[in-house]
């Protein structure tokens, strides 16, 4: 089956660790994204599955073995690469037919499957082209189609849309789901854009560092982040983070912050265990943050309209900037206006300052 | 597992054997260069000298004149490099930047000088060399090379790939042709003109016909025709022969080994695209 | 120059535009000249003189005394020359040195570029010694065998018995053969490297993880790229083959009896030894045609089957 796990695996190079103690679990048919920005260790994690890294510690297994001794070649996985390496010699039809003449399909076999690959993929007509004669959305199907003409356990593609203009990438994005659909094989996927991922997994595993810093469904990731980390890189615009101190009150615990406190829900308060003044990073996504009647008083920097909403960039007393969003039906704040912010209580976070961990209520 | 570390023993093992034939004529040669004389027809023959006789690169240097020879090498070299490399410089800047009427014509011109082979020239060269008083001088040596159709070929496509806002860029600035080239185009072109100086050294270096039909005197020999004299002079004196020949090998070995990187770069210029 | 002005202000001072245009353009191109002059001067005197001389050498005789006058021989001598045993001896023996050093270079330095090309530890100092023959200058590199090759003193006579190879008829070629390719190793070596440097690492690890083992990748990947490389080394390889000069006069002067005697230094004794500027000026456009002729059909006939990635 085609499940891929990774148990305690690190990767070093030299003094560089590029991956540190990833234990992680892929499911059978998921479709799992490894996000996280350039340097996190998701491409090396992909190429230790795929056998073109050696993992310095720990094992990886595909379905039920163990891989680490296997060669790539022997793996039953098929990669995209993010420049898709295409053989640049070979006709499309040849580029596709290869994996199957690697693995001794016998010849009276092949032209039907590659015949499948190409309907699928949309390339009829293409066949006796160079790569150098195609566009680059064709350039990326010829390269799923090699990789879909072995049938194998695993996909793994590696940032396959990043080369692609964004009305294309918006496009692909949603045959690429409709080909996981259909294919029914597990998919690890590498991607460096959150809109990526929270479109298409169905898990999110997020790195940073070589350390995976959280792995769950979208809704979960967006709504319940594990630190600081996955709260700045999920969301667009990202998640406001107001740097305060806890402060005790009559009704609660409350967080201090410049220009006013932000009571908190009792839950939360509850969680925090404290007396006195605990440094925090008080959380809240734009969309939970309002302009008008609130706690906190702040300075309007910017006002972004993007046509159906507005994106209020507001300066705290200490300079820390926060953005809220607006519907455009509202009146828009002018530049330079002392306003008022409150904070939809349902949807605060709150972050310990040292470890970064949120802090669960 | 074993049988992984047992491939990789394997192909250190064939690199170790292939190196070793590789080198192996080099080490001989260092061998036998301080093989006191008798010990040179010991049979079988000495692979290692016990008693290393450093007096023969004494002799090769002064008897053997090859620090004279060395020297000249040098010269004629550096005067062909520069000379290479400045009249490429020009001719390539023009082509690249200037307009004129027959360039295209010029610049095939400038090509069909690199399918001209030697063998066809060098006598006529000869005489006229003789004709004009330089035969056994440094001008005699060096003048025929001092233009090159391929490093001009060369700089030419370096220069073509300067950004062509660089150049309204410069013309805004009002700089004219001397500072652009000076000041833009030849620093963009490094790589390349170290490529080609690299090139055009080791090309020099290695003349061998040329210096033997021009130069007669000992006093300008250059090391390839003095090695040739040396071997002629002493057949007895074979680890002098050879000290002298490991004497004139060491300049380029150091320098190999000190510019490996740029030679690289210059002895596969635009040979390998992209 | 002048243009980028013209585009920033056009119609500026438009009465004088064509005058100012016509000056600069006569300036241009009087630069051009002037920074192509040093080399083309050079070129005229001793690259094009010589070759049109060349010709009308080659249809004189020259007197075997000096101070008597040339005496024009006409075609009849090219074609005497052409025909004669010694012209066809030398020919044979330069082609003959051409295929003995040309495909074992190449063989030679692909295998050792592939080799040194694998991710192992201390691989540089392996790379450095397979290019370290390119730090051996022509007469360093023969010497070298001269001495290798000597009955008394060189280890090959030892280990093979006391033959003088290079007094040998039929080991006098091979055995310079030998001298030239080690000598050129190193730059086979790096040729070939650079090209092998340029097959994208990537193509390999999809046709890995496409199920393709060593060999196969070598074959269906690998090679095709390289053949651009190949293809460039061999064609350098033969010009410098057919062009061999300095191993055949420090190893064996064109001997024994001529089986050395490759074109160039046939031209030079015919110069240099029998005053024959007339003969030496026909073997020299006979090499002169045999390069062309095989640059020509080397572009044709291999680039058809090489393939030009992008």
């Amino acid at each position: 089956m085609g499940q891929v796990a990774f148990l305690n695996v690190s990767k070093r190079f030299g003094t560089f660790t590029a991956v540190a103690d990833l234990t992680l679990e892929v499911e059978d048919q998921e479709f799992l994204v490894l996000l996280g920005p350039s340097g996190c260790g998701k491409t090396t994690a992909l190429r230790m599955v795929a056998g073109l890294e050696e993992p310095t510690n720990g094992t990886i297994r595909i379905g039920n073995r163990v891989v680490n001794d296997v060669e790539a070649k022997d793996r039953d996985v098929a990669m995209v690469f993010q420049s898709y390496a295409l053989y640049p010699h070979m006709t499309v039809g040849r580029n596709i037919e290869f994996p199957l003449r690697s693995r001794n399909v016998p010849k009276h076999e092949r032209p039907a499957i590659v015949a499948e690959a190409v309907r699928t993929l949309d390339l009829d007509g293409l066949l006796d082209r160079r790569p150098a004669q195609l566009s680059g959305g064709q350039r990326q199907r010829v390269a799923l189609a090699r990789a879909i003409v072995r049938r194998p356990q695993v996909f793994l593609m590696d940032e396959p849309l990043s080369n692609l203009d964004a009305k294309l990438r918006v496009q692909t994005r949603a045959e690429l789901i409709e080909l996981h659909r259909r294919l029914a094989t597990t998919f690890v996927y590498v991607t460096h854009d959150q809109v990526e991922a929270m479109t298409m997994g169905d898990r999110i595993a997020i790195m940073n560092h070589g350390v995976l810093q959280q792995v769950g469904p979208p809704q979960e990731v967006y709504e319940k982040p594990a630190n600081l980390f996955v709260a700045r890189f999920i969301g667009n615009p990202p998640m406001n983070t107001i740097t305060g101190t806890t402060v005790r009150e009559p009704e609660g615990v409350a967080v201090e912050v410049p220009g006013g406190r932000i009571p908190l829900p009792a839950a939360l308060a509850r969680a925090l265990n404290t007396d006195g003044a605990r440094p925090v990073v008080l959380g809240v996504r734009p969309e939970h943050l309002a302009i008008g009647d609130g706690p906190i008083s702040a300075t309007v920097a910017v006002v972004e309209s993007l046509g159906h909403e507005r994106h209020v960039v507001c300066r705290l007393d200490d300079g820390q900037l926060v953005i809220a969003r607006q519907q455009s039906s509202v009146t828009s704040p002018t530049d330079g206006a002392t306003v008022r912010l409150s904070f939809n209580r349902d949807h605060l976070h709150v972050f310990d300052a040292t470890t970064e961990a949120r802090i669960e209520a | 597992m074993a049988g992984r570390r047992l491939r990789v023993v394997a192909r250190y093992t064939l690199l170790t054997a292939l190196a070793a034939i590789v080198l192996f004529p080099l080490y001989i040669t260092v061998v036998n260069s301080l093989l006191p004389s008798q010990q040179l027809l010991a049979r079988p023959p000495r692979l290692f000298p016990s008693s290393p006789e450093w007096d023969t690169y004494r002799r090769a240097w002064n008897a053997g004149h090859l620090g004279r020879y060395l020297k000249n090498s040098f010269i004629v070299t550096a005067l062909i490099v520069s000379g290479q490399i400045a009249t490429s410089i020009l001719a390539a800047y023009a082509f690249a930047f200037l307009r004129f009427p027959l360039k295209r014509t010029l610049f095939v011109v400038f090509l069909a000088t690199t399918m001209i082979p030697f063998e066809v020239t060098f006598f006529t060269n000869q005489q006229t060399i003789v004709s004009l008083g330089w035969y056994d001088t440094y001008a005699g040596l060096a003048v025929p090379f001092l233009a090159t159709g391929f490093g001009t070929f060369l700089l030419r496509q370096a220069f073509l790939q300067v950004p062509r806002d660089l150049q309204d860029a410069a013309a805004l600035d009002g700089y004219g042709h001397l500072r652009f080239m000076t000041r833009v185009a030849v620093p963009l072109a490094r790589p390349m003109v170290a490529a080609l100086a690299l090139f055009s050294f080791f090309a020099a270096w290695n003349q061998y016909l040329w210096p033997l039909i021009v130069t007669k005197d000992d006093r300008l020999r250059t090391v390839q025709i003095g090695l040739r004299q040396l071997r002629g002079e002493s057949v007895s004196d074979i680890n002098v022969t050879l000290a002298g020949t490991v004497l004139a090998a060491l300049p380029l070995f150091i320098l190999l080994l000190v510019f490996q990187k740029q030679l690289v770069r210059g002895l596969t210029a635009g040979a390998v695209k992209g | 120059m002048s243009q980028a002005i013209d585009r920033l202000a056009p119609g500026v001072d438009a009465a004088s535009r064509p005058v100012r245009r016509l000056s600069s353009r006569v300036r241009e191109a009087g630069l051009g000249y002037l920074l192509i002059l040093p080399s083309l001067l050079a070129f005229v005197t001793f690259e094009f003189y010589p070759f049109v001389r060349n010709f009308y050498l080659a249809l004189y005789r020259t007197p075997p005394f000096p101070g008597l006058p040339k005496r024009w021989a006409g075609l009849g001598q090219v074609g005497d020359i052409l025909s004669s045993g010694d012209f066809r001896n030398s020919l044979k023996v330069t082609v003959l040195f051409a295929v003995l050093t040309v495909p074992t270079g190449v063989i030679l330095g692909l295998a050792l570029a592939v080799l040194a090309h694998q991710q192992l530890k201390g691989i540089g100092i392996y790379r450095t010694i397979f290019s370290s023959t390119v730090a051996t200058s022509v007469a360093v590199a023969s010497v070298i065998f001269v001495t290798l090759f000597n009955p008394q003193v060189g280890l090959l006579s030892y280990l093979v018995g006391q033959q003088d190879f290079l007094q040998d008829p039929t080991w006098a070629l091979p055995a310079v053969s030998i001298a030239f390719i080690w000598q050129h190793l190193g730059i086979t070596f790096i040729l070939i490297s650079a090209g092998l440097g340029a097959v994208p690492d990537e193509l390999l690890e999809a046709a890995h993880v496409d199920g393709a083992g060593a060999w196969s990748r070598f074959r269906n990947v690998t090679l095709p790229l390289l053949s651009p490389t190949i293809f460039f080394a061999t064609v350098v390889g033969s010009i410098t083959a057919f062009q061999a000069f300095g191993q055949i006069d420090l190893l064996t002067n064109g001997g024994p009896g001529d089986k050395t005697n490759v074109l160039v230094y046939a031209a030079y004794t015919e110069v240099f030894q029998r005053n024959n500027i007339g003969r030496a000026a026909v073997l020299a456009i006979a090499l002169f045609v045999i390069t062309l002729v095989l640059t020509i059909v080397q572009l044709t006939v291999l680039e058809r089957r090489v393939f030009y990635g992008r």
